[in-house]
């Protein structure tokens, strides 16, 4: 039995060794991606296109657009002379935010009242439109409470209603700067890691389906359990050589703090890849050439990616979705990669996901057995 | 149990369905020790489908198959152990060197570390592969691939080998150099199942199965297929525009079968002297000048299409 093992393992490596492109496939695409990922994938706004409208031409209205536009939140692409111009600059795109202005606002803010200020937002893309009123609102705010404190001292309490606030003290425990890259990299790694290895399981047994040689090796004593042992632990390895790498360029290039303990994180990957060698292997038994491997791969690891929390919280998704969350196996290693990455903490923590991990491969891989020995007939 | 019966493949009543269609409808026979059997029979017959099943690579819905005394749907693993397989998809790796492909599949086989440089020896000398024992297989012109693919399938010395159309795509030379060597093989006692649908090849068998529709439609040796099967003898009418006196010669008295081959028509009579110069008659009142006839020794492709193909038109028969 080990003896008919080795020979696929090594005829396995053999081939590897001598396609040149499988090797370049394995290596430059997920360090490539995780660069993307690394720099690309960001939750944070700035520089938001913005077209100013400044009805009111005093002092006070100046000072507000400079606080606007040294924020480097918002980066001033336009001055607009009335407010047809504003909405033809988010029209066209070439703002996303107006800004205006309205006359007498600062002759309000003079008698200590409240002063209007309007903020037209591009929503198309909702996400940004939301964190950049965030922000507006934070200058806007800031900005008001400097001119009423001032107002205050200047008029002797007068004017200038003394402020009560309550002022939150935030710690954001894990990521104390909120850095997203922090939340994404260890996140690209699991996600890297699912794509690479279910496409490579996959595409080499359809392959040698589709040419023949899976046949000529099951009319051989060999037994489909021995078959898919040798066939899928090379990418068994290389799932582990690929999250090593990654795992450095995330450690090392982005400097994304490691608290946690290594070995931890290598006993997950090892769950998580039994999960998706069995994924692979399932996609192999449905599909009889590499084409059909290819629209199928899409057609599963799409779904898995958006339903494991990558960047979409599961919490906030419906109830039959979230259920679904429930046998995505990257939902599970996201959580333990991000925990050991973030919080350091280990299996007496993890367990439970490590648990549901090894149970859903050790099933999903128990299913694939029986699936390609049926697939034969 | 392998030696206490003469026969190497005893097949009993095999039936398989997939689903509604029935591929293989209730087959018998037997193959003896160092016997090569042909399978002939039109593509979608069933002999590839009887093949896989001796293989242990299809269950059987009903029947028995005993390979080497061993029942395949028992124990496919032990039945595996003894058979050399080689199917009509060229099944070997591309990207693997000569040897390394031989290797692996020794490998996979059991073939063991002392005996291993010897089998790889001679399945390179019978591919006629020595001083290319390193070049990719993808190089390889088809000949020597399908050569190779041989050897690949008796490194482990199988007594029993099985050939799914072993010689579509490979051109005439290298079928007769391959024929040598299953010749060569049987002579050492390998029973060789073989499914072919060239009539010429099936002429180098011991003994023919004609499958149609997966039902045994004919069994025996070639002589015999072409002398009992078609009971009556054969005519071959030729002249100029010969295929339209296919109907009113169908209708002639004593004439069983009509059958167009190339350029003229075999006629299948109950007695060739008697009924000639009817038929010839016949041909000058279709309006056929110079109408001729001789009788002639029964083809193989005769009786294949006599007992086969009779309801297809002749094109699909031809090959």
């Amino acid at each position: 039995m080990f003896q008919r093992i080795i020979q696929l393992l090594l005829k396995e490596f053999l081939q590897l060794r001598r396609d040149r492109s499988a090797r370049f496939r394995l290596l430059i695409p997920p360090i490539v991606q995780m660069l993307l990922f690394g720099y690309a994938a960001t939750f944070e706004v700035f520089n938001v296109a913005t077209v100013m409208l400044d009805q009111d031409h005093t002092q006070e209205s100046r000072a507000l657009v400079d606080s606007f536009v040294h924020s480097s939140r918002f980066e001033l692409v336009a001055v607009a002379d009335d407010r047809r111009q504003v909405q033809a600059a988010v029209e066209s795109s070439k703002a996303q935010l107006g800004i205006v202005v309205p006359p007498g606002f600062a002759e309000l803010l003079r008698k200590g009242q409240s002063a209007p200020l309007q903020v037209l937002v591009d929503g198309t893309n909702s996400n940004t439109a939301l964190i950049a009123l965030g922000y507006a609102g934070q200058i806007s705010g800031a900005f008001g409470q400097t001119y009423a404190q001032d107002l205050a001292q200047r008029t002797g309490r007068a004017l200038g209603r003394p402020l009560v606030s309550v002022k939150l003290e935030e710690r954001y425990w894990y990521n104390p700067n909120l850095n997203s890259r922090w939340f994404f990299v260890p996140g690209v790694i699991g996600t890297l890691t699912l794509i690479t290895i279910v496409n490579l399981t996959a595409f080499a047994i359809v392959r040698e389906r589709e040419v023949g040689t899976l046949e000529q090796i099951l009319v051989t004593p060999i037994r489909p359990v021995e078959f898919i042992i040798g066939k899928t632990l090379p990418f068994f390895f290389i799932g582990l050589l690929e999250v090593s790498i990654v795992t450095a360029v995330g450690m090392w290039w982005f400097r994304v703090p490691f608290e946690g303990n290594l070995l931890v994180l290598l006993f997950g990957t090892c769950l998580f890849l039994i999960s998706v060698l069995a994924i692979g292997l399932l996609i192999s038994t449905l599909c009889k050439t590499q084409q059909q491997a290819f629209a199928s791969n899409f057609f599963i690891l799409n779904p898995m990616f958006i339903l494991s929390g990558f960047s979409f919280p599961i919490a906030t998704m419906p109830q039959a979705l979230q259920w679904i969350t429930y046998v995505d196996p990257l939902r599970y290693f996201l959580i333990i990669i991000r925990a050991t990455y973030l919080k350091g903490v280990g299996i007496d923590i993890l367990w439970p996901q490590m648990a549901t991990l090894a149970a859903l491969g050790f099933g999903l891989f128990g299913v694939a057995i029986l699936r390609f020995s049926k697939s034969l007939d | 149990m392998a030696d206490s019966s003469p026969m190497q493949i005893v097949v009993d009543g095999l039936v398989k369905r997939f689903g509604a269609f029935t591929a293989l409808d209730g087959i018998s026979f037997g193959v003896a020790h160092g016997e090569i059997m042909g399978f002939l029979g039109p593509n979608g017959a069933g002999k590839s489908t009887l093949i896989r099943i001796l293989c242990g690579l299809l269950r059987p819905s009903a029947g028995r198959a005993l390979v080497a005394g061993i029942d395949v749907a028992g124990d496919p693993e032990a039945v595996r152990r003894r058979i050399g397989y080689m199917s009509q998809k060229f099944s070997l790796y591309g990207d693997l060197s000569v040897v390394e492909n031989l290797r692996f599949f020794g490998g996979i086989y059991g073939v063991s570390e002392a005996e291993m440089p010897e089998r790889l020896r001679f399945a390179v000398d019978m591919a006629g592969l020595t001083g290319r024992e390193d070049a990719l297989v993808a190089t390889l012109a088809g000949g020597w691939k399908q050569r190779l693919a041989l050897g690949a399938a008796i490194l482990h010395r199988p007594a029993i080998l099985f050939l799914d159309e072993p010689t579509s795509g490979v051109d005439p030379g290298s079928r007769r150099r391959f024929w040598n060597l299953i010749h060569a093989l049987s002579e050492e006692g390998v029973s060789i199942l073989v499914s072919t649908h060239y009539m010429d090849e099936a002429e180098y068998c011991h003994r023919i199965a004609l499958i149609n529709r997966g039902r045994l439609v004919a069994l025996g040796t070639p002589l015999e297929l072409k002398q009992h099967s078609l009971g009556g003898e054969l005519l071959a009418l030729e002249g100029e525009r010969i295929g339209e006196a296919i109907a009113p010669l169908a209708r002639a008295p004593g004439v069983r079968d009509v059958a167009m081959f190339g350029n003229a028509l075999h006629v299948l009579v109950d007695q060739a002297a008697l009924r000639l110069p009817a038929l010839l008659a016949l041909l000058a009142g279709s309006g056929i000048a110079d109408g001729r006839g001789r009788r002639i020794d029964p083809s193989l492709e005769d009786s294949f299409v006599h007992l086969v193909a009779a309801k297809l038109p002749p094109t699909e028969v031809a090959s």
